[in-house]
């Protein structure tokens, strides 16, 4: 496994890095978008359909069918949204790769469009990300000036425009629909599907919205093959992939990996995170995300890869990978992800906006040690009155740290109310009742 | 426990300030101008983020007169953008601090102290989240995830970035805020890190 050769972010601590002299002089810069000017937008689809690329957003569904279902015959205009609205709890990735690799995205956010036959991709990104939309827009400019974007692409005739448009801070707009609502110019909320972009998105045209990281793969796969693609993880799960590590290890980071590494080998090993910090018990990960399940000790031997990780009752969703000691109480985690919850649900539906608010209270009350058993129940009577009933996978989302933790964590549950206090106040928390939770 | 309809969520509308009058200045005029370019002629209304925050930039927050004028920019009714405006975190509608701390409160934050920082921050500052310091020089906000996990705890002060703040630092980093200004802060350069 050592062998393995990051391709995304080799280079990410040179200094250069991002211009686009190092770009196209150190790396193989834009000589993806080249050879893809030569094919049929079809092949470009095809190609990627062959390399298995999966969404790196989260659901992993095949960047290749996506881009097929995209409507062919239509007068409207079509469009990339690329979303870069990085916000899920753990997650750093994008953010890497814009700051460091931004001519990468350009290039494949260019040979998107060409493949679908679309002329304008718009970069959304967080409005928290103001340092790297600045670096994006100077890459950006850089490649209008060198020939790389705008009219007449290096003399073939395709015209593409890229443009970044700044959020203003809301999770919500990392589901695809709500994305392009504020892309519209309205409230994050997410939209009933279908339609599905692919036939009315943007502007009610058809839209690919796709993450960052999976747009990064896609000059790789027209430059080196599919097959080449393919073969670096495991059957369905090819490609490299980034992996966001942070918690308590000696070495959090984004690390560069095959789907064949194991969850193990990524908090202890070597070259990834090191190891458990000031010498603590790993207690649990999360592999996903905040909105996936906990996995335990017996799970690190799992490769993350999005099927295997599915295999062992988890997801691998958008790769953050949270490890905790065992200094965590696991009510406080659920306590801490619901106020995350309650505050970015977007209030469109009743289930999540109502229920996420119910849920944090019923656990304040635990932590607080004035919890009482039937509270339990309670939980997870109002968790599965979410799950399944809203329009997005955020009330999902939000039901699942109560659940995870309630299903492997049941006495810490039964502690706090038997004893009533927290049984596992650890140093790194607030010291006043008033701080740790309103 | 209260179990009545949700005490807090975003969707909930909070009327703003009229406030004085307010026009843009020929620069954020025209920057304006060039940003509503990007997006097709019978779609102004999604360059109005942007509208908003050129608001912002100019006046510190966003009034009721700041909405209006957008509205007009935009071609859309001044409820429109309220509405935009009560949604999204990153809109102030009452006066903020000249360095707003952002502090993030978010699991793997959190795991490294997080809620310490915002404790030291607060104690040094005397006010609690959510207020402004008498001299307007600091608000004290806590967000959520920022993006930057593997370099918890991580502060944003206004567009800018400080990472690895360790609750021991706080009270010193509001000192430096002091003295330095935004040479105070590590910004979120990842090739100066040495591994």
């Amino acid at each position: 496994m050592n062998a393995y050769e990051p391709v995304l972010i080799k280079d990410v601590r040179e200094p250069e890095a991002y211009t686009l002299d190092f770009y196209v002089k150190r790396t193989r810069g834009y000589e993806g978008l080249k050879k893809a000017l030569t094919l049929k937008p079809n092949d470009i689809i095809e190609q990627v359909k062959a390399s298995g690329l999966r969404g790196r957003g989260g659901a992993g569904f095949p960047t290749g069918l996506k881009w097929q279902f995209v409507l062919k015959d239509t007068p409207k205009p079509k469009y990339i949204a690329c979303n870069a609205d990085e916000s899920e709890p753990g997650t750093f990735k994008d953010h890497v790769l814009m700051e460091r690799n931004p001519h990468l995205l350009i290039e494949g956010c260019a040979i998107g469009c060409y493949a679908i036959g679309a002329k304008v991709a718009y970069i959304y990104i967080r409005g928290e990300f103001y340092h790297v939309q600045e670096i994006l827009e100077r890459a950006i400019d850089e490649a209008y000036k060198a020939g790389y974007l705008g009219k007449n692409i290096l003399g073939s005739g395709f015209d593409c425009d890229v443009y970044v448009h700044r959020g203003a801070g809301a999770y919500e707009a990392g589901e695809e629909t709500a994305l392009i609502e504020s892309l519209e110019g309205k409230r994050a909320q997410p939209r009933i599907k279908p339609p599905f972009p692919a036939v009315a998105g943007l502007y009610q045209c058809p839209t690919a919205v796709n993450n960052v990281e999976t747009l990064c793969n896609v000059p790789l796969i027209v430059l080196n093959g599919p097959e080449w693609f393919a073969k670096l993880g495991p059957e369905k799960n090819g490609g490299p992939k980034l992996f966001c590590i942070s918690g308590h290890v000696k070495r959090p980071g984004v690390y560069e990996a095959s789907m064949h590494t194991t969850l193990r080998e990524l908090i202890f090993g070597d070259e990834y995170a090191q190891g458990m910090k000031d010498g603590r018990q790993f207690k649990a990960i999360i592999p996903g995300g905040s909105s996936v399940p906990i996995l335990l000790e017996k799970d690190l031997d799992t490769p993350a890869s999005f099927d295997h990780i599915q295999k062992a009752g988890s997801l691998l969703g958008s790769a953050g990978l949270i490890i905790m000691d065992d200094s965590v109480c696991m009510v406080w985690l659920a306590m801490n992800l619901l106020h995350f919850y309650r505050h970015e649900s977007c209030g469109k539906c009743t289930p999540c906006r109502e229920g996420g608010d119910w849920l944090y209270k019923l656990l304040q009350r635990l932590e607080r040690g004035e919890g009482q058993m039937k509270d339990l129940d309670l939980l997870y009577s109002v968790s599965n009155n979410i799950v399944g009933k809203t329009l997005c996978a955020f009330g999902d989302a939000a039901a699942t740290p109560v659940l995870t933790t309630l299903n492997h964590f049941r006495d810490e549950f039964e502690a706090h109310v038997r004893e009533g206090r927290c049984t596992l106040p650890a140093p790194w928390r607030a010291r006043h009742a008033v701080m740790a939770a309103h | 426990m209260d179990y009545a309809p949700a005490q807090f969520h975003r969707s909930a509308r909070k009327l703003a300030e009229p406030g004085e009058p307010f026009a843009y200045n020929p620069e954020n005029q025209a920057k304006f101008d060039e940003n509503v370019k990007r997006y097709p002629p019978d779609q102004r209304k999604s360059a109005i983020l942007y509208a908003l925050y050129l608001v912002q930039q100019q006046q510190g927050y966003i009034t009721g007169a700041g909405m209006r004028h957008v509205a007009e920019q935009i071609r859309c009714t001044a409820a429109d953008v309220e509405d935009v405006v009560s949604y999204y975190t990153m809109f102030y509608t009452k006066p903020v601090g000249k360095y707003v701390l952002n502090v993030c409160r978010t699991l793997s934050c959190a795991l490294l102290g997080a809620e310490r920082v915002t404790e030291e921050l607060s104690e040094k500052l005397g006010i609690t989240p959510g207020q402004t310091t008498a001299d307007g020089m600091f608000t004290l906000i806590e967000v959520e995830c920022l993006g930057a996990c593997d370099r918890a705890p991580v502060v944003m002060v206004n567009d800018d970035w400080h990472e690895r703040l360790a609750p021991e630092q706080a009270g010193q980093f509001v000192d430096d805020i002091r003295a330095k200004g935004r040479g105070a802060f590590t910004g979120c350069h990842l090739h100066v890190e040495k591994k």
